[in-house]
């Protein structure tokens, strides 16, 4: 898994992932987080329910979606971590597509 | 509503450049980039990364340089409005307006010229367990150092090509990742058969640079496998060994990369005109030589036209610029001809190289089509590559009309992972080519909006 290299990066900002807090650099994002938590999944997939985690850390895949401080489907890699951030894998939810189709 | 003469999306080096560009032609600007700071892809977080020695080289060198040239437009006296963390979903080409997304807030800007200058995306590579937890592509993870100094812990395996596995292997070994092991994709033949695309000359700067990378690398540890073929991720809940055809290695993380494609998820759903690049094996969209698009509102600048480097996209922004600068009348014709000349000699230097290397890396034929029926496609929709076959043979002629048949684009993504998946499965299937099976046309909202987003918008404009 991810570790951090605290002597390039300073972590300074607390956020909790799934009420684990964990510390990160100014700038990183909540998919940084869960991955830097070591959690086994992010989200579960709404067909099969299998786990995944973050796939490209910068928007296109939307492996990453997770619930962030209670929004759910949020794209975890395209949030900046923020003070007390709270941060949950998300399960089963197909509400992102039919929120696409607006 | 506020209005700009020109508004640019992206705030790599295209985005940038063409930002100072056309300010310094006093041209209104407003640059909107869905990342926190400015750098794109290639100088992600390069002003707070500055400390890392692991990045040290041009990441911090010339991605710094531009970066402080940009912060140095900015404001009253630049001349150049920068909003950062604001994505674009929505482009109303008659109206000349986008519509933007900032804190979970839309709003409506007027423009009298859009740059889109949105970059590439890694391209998709579907192996056998590529969903797995713990394969990712090799950009997610140079992503994860430049914005929070993190490396891969334990044995690690990057599978694939390019001159991005080499420079990431550098960056990872320096910042004490590893061990690492790299099993190069490539053909045999791929190295002579380069040889013959020429532009070694031209382009020897930028491939000393690349051979001093694979040199660094091997000195420091780097273990290389050759000539991979038929990658496989395996483990139980999440990645635990790589198989390929006479061999396999046990590793904590895999990262894939076969190289890099424009990004055309926006200038698709415009409905732009588009070309299957025979020579990148990736879509793009029709530019004239000032990287306007087909239609008179949208110019395109930087790797979402094209892969050219960062050399080329700050060439390609600067061009699209001073054709910005024309079309609103602040510069006569022969003025702006005068102006983008140094320039497109910047832009023939940065591209020399590219059809070395675009040889040199071509993806297999099963990176585009895999070959094993139970690769999953669509990562969304977890459709694989066997039900993509069955609906080629029940009659679907492209990706717009699998569509009918299965989900495969309609997820979350909308296609940006399976698209030219699914086309290249159906073309091999139905012996037609990638180009005769179509791109996928997407629709607004570019990224997935809740509906509260959406009731941010005021009822009326102005
Ligand atoms: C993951 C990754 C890593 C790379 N790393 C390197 C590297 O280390 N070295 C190298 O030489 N090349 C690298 N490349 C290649 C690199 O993309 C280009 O050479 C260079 O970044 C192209 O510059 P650009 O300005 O065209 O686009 P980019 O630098 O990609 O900038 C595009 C910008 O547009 C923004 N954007 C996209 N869509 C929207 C939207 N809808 N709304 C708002 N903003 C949007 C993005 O946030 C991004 O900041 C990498 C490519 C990828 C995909
Ligand atoms: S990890 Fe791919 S969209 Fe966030």
């Amino acid at each position: 898994m991810f570790v951090q290299r605290p002597e390039a990066r300073p972590a300074t900002v607390e956020v909790f992932v799934e009420g684990l807090p964990v510390l990160l650099p100014e700038g990183a994002s909540a998919a940084a987080a869960v991955l830097l938590a070591g959690l086994p999944a992010i989200r579960e997939t709404p067909v099969k329910g299998s786990p995944r985690l973050p796939y490209c850390m910068m928007g296109i895949c939307f492996d990453c979606l997770a619930e962030i401080d209670g929004v759910a489907n949020r794209q975890a890699c395209m949030v900046p971590v923020a003070p007390g951030m709270r941060i949950a894998p998300q399960r089963g939810a197909r509400h992102a597509r039919l929120e696409a189709e607006v | 509503m506020r209005r700009y003469d020109l508004a640019i999306v992206g705030a790599g080096p295209a985005g940038m450049a063409a930002a100072v560009e056309a300010a310094s032609l006093g041209v209104s600007v407003l640059v909107v980039d869905e990342q926190l700071a400015p750098g794109g892809q290639v100088f992600r977080s390069v002003e707070s990364a500055a400390g890392d020695p692991a990045l040290a080289g041009e990441f911090l060198d010339a991605g710094g340089a531009l970066a402080r040239g940009f912060r140095a437009a900015l404001g009253a006296g630049g001349g150049i409005e920068y909003s950062p963390r604001t994505t674009l979903w929505h482009v109303d080409l008659e109206a000349g307006v986008i519509s933007v997304l900032r804190d979970r807030r839309s709003e409506e800007i007027a423009a009298s010229r859009v740059l889109l200058a949105t970059g590439a995306q890694e391209r998709p590579v579907p192996i056998p367990g590529w969903t797995l937890p713990g394969v990712m592509g090799a950009g997610a993870a140079q992503i994860l150092l430049k914005t929070a100094g993190a490396v891969p812990g334990g044995p690690l395996v990057l599978a694939g090509q390019g001159p991005l596995t080499w420079l990431l292997a550098v960056q990872l070994l320096r910042a004490g990742a590893g061990p690492i092991t790299m099993l190069e994709t490539g053909g045999k033949g791929a190295l002579w058969d380069a040889f013959r695309a020429g532009g070694l000359w031209t382009g020897r700067r930028l491939l000393t640079k690349g051979v001093g990378l694979v040199r660094e690398a091997r000195r420091r540890g780097l273990r290389v496998v050759r000539s991979v073929r038929d990658l496989r991720a395996e483990g139980d809940g999440r990645v635990q060994r790589v198989r390929w055809a006479g061999g396999e290695t046990a590793c904590d993380m895999l990262l894939l990369h076969e190289g890099v494609i424009p990004t055309t998820h926006v200038t698709r759903a415009l409905g732009l005109e588009h070309r299957w690049d025979e020579g990148q094996l990736c879509w793009r969209p029709v530019l004239d030589e000032w990287g306007a698009t087909s239609h008179g509102l949208v110019a395109v600048a930087g790797d979402g036209g094209g892969i050219g480097g960062w050399e080329a996209a700050a060439a390609t922004g600067r061009i699209a610029a001073i054709d910005a600068a024309w079309r609103l009348g602040r510069l006569p014709e022969d003025e702006a001809t005068r102006r983008a000349a140094p320039h497109r000699q910047t832009l023939a230097a940065a591209l020399a190289l590219r059809p070395f290397l675009d040889r040199l890396y071509a993806p297999a034929p099963e990176v585009l089509a895999p070959s094993d029926d139970a690769t999953i496609v669509c990562r969304c929709e977890e459709i694989n590559a066997g039900q993509v076959r069955h609906a080629a043979k029940l009659g679907a002629t492209g990706p717009n009309q699998a569509k009918a048949y299965l989900r495969a684009g309609m997820g979350p993504c909308q296609g940006r992972m399976c698209g030219t998946t699914v086309a290249a499965l159906i073309a091999q299937e139905r012996g037609i080519s990638i180009a005769e099976a179509g791109a996928l046309r997407p629709r607004a909202p570019f990224k997935p909006l809740t509906v509260g987003e959406m009731a941010g918008l005021p009822a009326e404009a102005e």
